[in-house]
């Protein structure tokens, strides 16, 4: 196929997920009359991450409702998608990339929304587990999906108990699997929740069926007669049919270093997404970025960090002007229950618990340091997470008393601080 | 099938023609301004707000209650507040017409 687009300008995203597709469509609509071509090695029309291991995992037909964007999206707006495509390397000097076969791609602006991949352990003896899988790409949940179905037993055990590893214990009991959560730390999703929400999470799982262990530091497999088994530090040890491993992730970064792009914990950007080159952008999951609410560096894992910084990089590359500037928000679906998420609780020093009357559990945690709020977590509760995400961007007083009062509405006049 | 009219923010009138999914997903498919349906359609992002023409309720039905939460404290929501994600596209959706509402 030919590239040969002479006389015009050239925008080449690498990665073509949330961030890069919503990039190549906002950077259409900021007015960018040039080329625009999608590069990802993933072959499928890209799709929907969160509901991989949510309602697509169970539910195959929810397959053709996960597209990003239709085909005909792409077509009309001339966006060029080149799916199964690998790129092994970026020539800044000459202004290109170049592909698995060795074919040149020249560019005049380039977008990274390279992502990050599952950390696959290294422990010993996992390279011999049968059905040993993690969950990124809808390849991954055919493959999950197709190990249940053929498997008689269904004994999974989940090593790691982060979102990732409870959507999918969730979602895998829901099909008739034997669930097993082995989690290192003493709590799960202790890197991200207070306490208390690791607790109603552990209650949820156990009343669903689904076994959660905490303190459980895998350290070995061993496999006989096709039965693979975990084994922890404690001497404990799970027979399992799947192991699925959810423990974190890697950005992909090998692109961005080799081409001698600054790094710190992901690619560094300024408040535009652009690199030290002022001709790459990069934007997603894999961006070392200012947060200035919380004025620091971080690194998110987020649809809405992903869909954010591609508008301001279509904005930039449009000389649209426009900051980064927004309050990060994650959402996760387990059983019946929907949690919402608006904040970076880092740091916290207070925790205050509102309860709501209600049959199903309904209530919000409130994360504040020196009694700035600073993120609230709503579990059924979406008016606690519309709430606390204006309080959070106006910098408002919250008076605390008040709001863990459930007798006391639920609205911004009864609880703020004049 | 069903013809809906998205009115935009800036008073544009865009008609589309849809058979299945949800109104959330036609609009991203046809890039209407201001409809980006971030969640991808869960009902957690509020991304997809629009108001339904009063006469047109009876076609959509009600929002349903994590659905008024999410909308209750938004600026500019008002009795006909949606999130398009949760109007999946049936016949009887034909002639809606629907206004996308400001963002936050």
């Amino acid at each position: 196929m030919s590239e040969n687009f002479s006389n015009d300008k050239i925008c080449v995203v690498i990665g073509a997920s949330h961030a890069g597709v919503n990039f190549a469509f906002s950077l259409r609509s900021a007015g960018w009359k040039g080329n625009i071509i999608l590069f990802d090695k993933d072959p499928v029309l890209p799709y929907h991450r969160p509901p991989l291991s949510k309602g697509y995992l169970v539910n195959e037909d929810a397959s053709e409702k996960n597209f990003l964007k239709s085909v005909e999206s792409y077509e009309k707006e001339n966006i060029i998608l080149r799916l199964g495509v690998t790129v092994i390397s970026i020539n800044r000097s000459e202004n290109n990339i170049v592909l698995e076969d060795g074919s040149v791609q020249v560019y005049d602006k380039l977008i990274l929304a390279t992502g990050a991949r599952p950390i696959i352990p290294s422990i010993q003896g996992i390279e011999s587990v049968n059905n040993l899988y993690s969950l990124r790409t809808s390849e991954d949940v055919e493959n999950i999906r197709n190990a249940i179905t053929i498997s008689r037993d269904k004994r999974v055990i989940v090593i790691g108990g982060g979102y990732i590893g409870l959507e999918v214990a969730a979602s895998l009991q829901k099909m008739g699997a034997t669930v097993t959560v082995l989690e290192r730390e003493k709590r799960i999703l202790a890197r991200v929740t207070a306490p208390e929400m690791s607790h109603f999470f552990q209650e949820l799982h156990a009343k669903n069926g689904v076994d959660i262990l905490t303190d459980k530091d895998v350290i070995s497999f061993s496999t006989k007669k096709g039965i693979d088994t975990v084994v922890c530090s404690d001497g404990s040890s799970f027979d399992a049919d799947i192991v699925i491993i959810g423990v974190g992730i890697h950005v992909n970064l090998e692109l961005a270093k080799n081409a001698g792009l600054k790094i710190e914990n992901g690619i560094r950007v300024d408040e535009t997404t652009r690199t030290n080159d002022e001709d790459i952008y990069a934007i997603g999951d894999c961006t070392y970025h200012h947060n200035p609410h919380y004025d620091r560096f971080i690194r998110l894992e987020s649809v809405q960090n992903a869909v954010d910084q591609a508008k301001v990089a279509a904005a930039a590359i449009c000389d649209k002007y426009l900051i980064y500037n927004t309050l990060p928000w994650f959402w996760s679906d387990q059983y019946d229950i929907k949690l919402q998420m608006v904040g970076l609780s880092t740091g916290y020093d207070k925790v205050l618990v509102r309860n709501e009357e209600s049959e199903n559990p309904k209530f919000s945690i409130w994360y504040f340091k020196d009694n700035i709020l600073l993120a609230v977590d709503a579990i059924n509760n979406p008016k606690a997470y519309v709430l606390g995400t204006k309080f959070i961007k106006a910098n408002k007083k919250v008076d605390q008393s008040k709001l863990i009062d459930s007798t006391i509405d639920f609205k911004p006049a009864n609880l703020l601080i004049e | 099938m069903a013809k809906i009219t998205f009115v935009t923010t800036d008073n544009k009138s865009i008609i589309l023609e849809g058979t299945s999914g949800s109104v959330m997903q036609l609009a991203v498919d046809n890039s209407i301004p201001g409809i980006d349906g971030d969640c991808g359609g869960v009902c957690s992002c509020a991304t997809c707000h629009v108001h339904v023409t009063p006469e047109h309720v009876k076609k959509t039905g009600e929002a349903s209650e994590i659905e008024t939460d999410m909308l209750e404290l938004n600026d500019h929501s008002n009795e006909y507040s949606r999130l398009c994600c949760q109007i999946e596209i049936t016949d009887t959706l034909d002639g809606l017409v629907l206004q996308v509402a400001e963002r936050e």
